[in-house]
């Protein structure tokens, strides 16, 4: 099987797991999760050196993942559950009392891999530029990753921590963003445009490379190659503009804001699931 | 009574500078970001020495908590210097999930606090910051009460397991304590025994309760002085023996009555010991320009009003 089969069949997988999550906890958000699967399975499945039994939160010697738009939380345990960090079983427990699957990523239930709270949205970044900058200070090589929402880029600290990683040249860190053009209330362009992201990223002083197709997982992979290239001749942090479709792989939450955070109900997840074949097992 | 000496007035930012140097010269992960105040903070002298280890965070302060939050994941010992106001105010919700809620070893250094940051008016001028902090789960609050204490509780931040938000100030006020006393995060400091009544003071305030327990001892009031330069945690068993002893109680900080040291202990009479109480402290209303001491005698934060709260306390036993 080639690797690029291998990655699709582990996001079908992830897909699936996140409508059950959010079904069975009939809360949480399907349709940014779904837009921003195809690279988080890219990170945890190909990119990143990681250790999912041994892991630690100083992410010493290891690379680091932030998810700044919290909300993504079904996509980020599914994805930490079936690399190995936890029991593929403990996703059911997502958004119940007394669960470590919080509604948004937490710290202080010690769930592996998650190194810092989210939801807030507009401060993961900083986090992450931190950790970069730490890495540095530390002659520690791996590299800080992070996913960022279009709708999350309105916040004002987003800008904040371009600014920041541009004059401090924190060129360790490759961050994305989920360029669905979804949020809450409507489309970004609906709600405050204009968008421009990817120029503003350039205007900020960092690199931009673009995923015509942010769902595919070749484009994906050569757009973070080309972000490699980049950052090995030049000190900046790079921003990967990802073109994604909110809701991807289920046809009835595909490009509207409708289901960014609306749980299915349990015929409607059955028809979602349809959709989506069941690779590695469901939890 | 104890006798204390003022050496020479000095303004507490400067301790926080010395302490910040001091631990950056004994601990090679303490580093520190400034939101275009280093100056003022006075963080000059670390970001000469270790320019390596000092971060320009400019005027973006959200920024700088959360930078601080993912250096600390490696094992990094951040200080993040600005006003209270911002530090505490304006960057709430980055000090509640960055910090707090995330349980990173972050320190903030507040500087400027309260009403004696003087001429710049309101806008800069945070009374609700111990309340805003203390209110945080896992969040150490501590204010000391002169230049030496300022510079030995930097110290002890740096080597505290967790956040720390340190409240200090720009005036110069009676520096006091011992130049390389240890400071102990979570300890109440005894500084006068006494029976008659329980002085609680956090901050410069410290000063003018020990003036106040002069004044007070020629009337034949003598009152146990208790530097409370933690307030989170508290140390309830210094405060509640003392308290047991004498019957009644003052709090003197420089914040609003709302939210600060005075009714976190009000909490604790009414649960274990109820007992008169008087707060010096800013009742509620906004501060205004005015020079450090105008502003501490027109609002009502000095020896001469924890006097006056101090018999009106000793009356209602
Ligand atoms: C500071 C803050 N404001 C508002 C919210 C509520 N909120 C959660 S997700 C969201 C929309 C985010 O849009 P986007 O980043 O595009 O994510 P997507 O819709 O693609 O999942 C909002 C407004 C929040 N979590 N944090």
């Amino acid at each position: 099987m080639s690797d690029i089969q291998r990655l699709k069949d582990i996001a079908c997988q992830i897909r699936r797991d996140i409508l059950r999550m959010v079904t069975m906890a009939k809360s949480g958000h399907p349709g940014g999760s779904l837009s921003s699967t195809d690279v988080v399975t890219v990170l945890y499945f190909n990119k990143m050196q990681h250790d999912p039994k041994n892991w630690n939160r100083s992410g010493k010697d290891a690379d680091m993942f932030f998810l700044s738009c919290g909300h993504e939380s079904p996509l980020l345990y599914s994805a930490l559950a079936r690399s190995g960090y936890f029991p593929v079983s403990e996703l059911a427990t997502f958004r119940k009392i007394g669960s470590r699957l919080q509604g948004h990523p937490a710290t202080d239930t010690n769930l592996p891999g998650v190194f810092e709270a989210s939801g807030s949205l507009g401060q993961g970044l900083s986090v992450a530029v931190g950790a970069a900058l730490g890495k540095k200070l530390n002659g520690d090589f791996h590299k800080v990753y992070c996913l960022v929402g279009d709708g999350e880029s309105q916040e004002g600290q987003i800008w904040e921590a371009a600014q920041f990683a541009s004059h401090h040249k924190v060129d360790n860190l490759i961050a994305f963003t989920d360029w669905n053009g979804q949020q809450i209330d409507g489309t970004t362009e609906e709600v405050i445009g204009p968008d421009h992201l990817d120029q503003r990223w350039k205007a900020f002083g960092w690199n931009v490379v673009i995923a015509e197709d942010g769902n595919n997982m070749e484009d994906i992979l050569s757009a973070i190659k080309l972000a490699e290239e980049l950052q090995a001749v030049e000190p900046k942090p790079v921003m990967v503009m990802l073109k994604t479709v909110m809701g991807k792989g289920v046809d009835f939450m595909e490009g509207t804001c409708k289901w960014h955070g609306k749980a299915p109900k349990p015929e409607e997840c059955e028809a979602a699931l349809k959709q989506i074949p069941e690779t590695l097992g469901d939890f | 009574m104890t006798k204390y000496t003022n050496t020479g007035n000095k303004d507490t930012r400067s301790g926080f500078g010395e302490g910040l140097l001091a631990i950056g010269r004994e601990c090679k992960d303490v580093v520190a970001l400034a939101a275009d105040l280093k100056g003022s903070v006075k963080m000059d002298a670390f970001a000469k020495e270790f320019p390596e280890r000092f971060f320009q965070a400019g005027i973006a302060e959200a920024n700088m908590i959360n930078v601080a939050a993912g250096l600390s994941l490696n094992g990094k010992i951040p200080f993040v210097g600005t006003f209270a106001a911002f530090a505490a105010g304006r960057v709430y919700d980055q000090v509640r999930m960055a910090v707090a809620y995330s349980e990173t070893n972050v320190k903030i250094a507040a500087s400027h606090a309260g009403i004696t940051l003087g001429e710049d008016g309101a806008t800069h001028q945070i009374l609700e910051d111990i309340g805003l902090m203390r209110m945080l789960p896992g969040m150490s609050v501590v204010v000391p009460c002169d230049f030496n204490q300022t510079k030995n509780a930097t110290i002890a931040a740096a080597k505290w397991n967790g956040p720390v938000y340190l409240r200090f100030g720009r005036p110069s006020v009676p520096n006091f304590t011992g130049e390389n006393e240890v400071f102990e995060i979570g300890k109440a400091y005894r500084l006068n025994d006494g029976k008659d009544v329980t002085i609680l003071a956090c901050g410069h305030l410290v000063w003018e309760a020990l003036l106040a327990a002069e004044e007070l001892e020629k009337e034949g009031i003598t009152a146990d002085v208790i530097n409370v330069a933690t307030i989170k945690p508290l140390d309830y068993d210094t405060i509640l023996n003392s308290i047991k002893k004498t019957g009644c109680v003052v709090t003197a900080e420089e914040h609003f009555i709302f939210g600060g040291m005075g009714e976190m202990i009000a909490g604790l009479l009414a649960s274990h010991f109820p007992a008169p109480l008087e707060f010096v402290a800013i009742a509620d209303k906004f501060g205004q320009s005015g020079t450090p001491s105008e502003l501490m005698k027109a609002y009502g934060l000095d020896a001469e009003h924890i006097v006056a709260a101090a018999r009106r306390a000793v009356s209602r036993k």
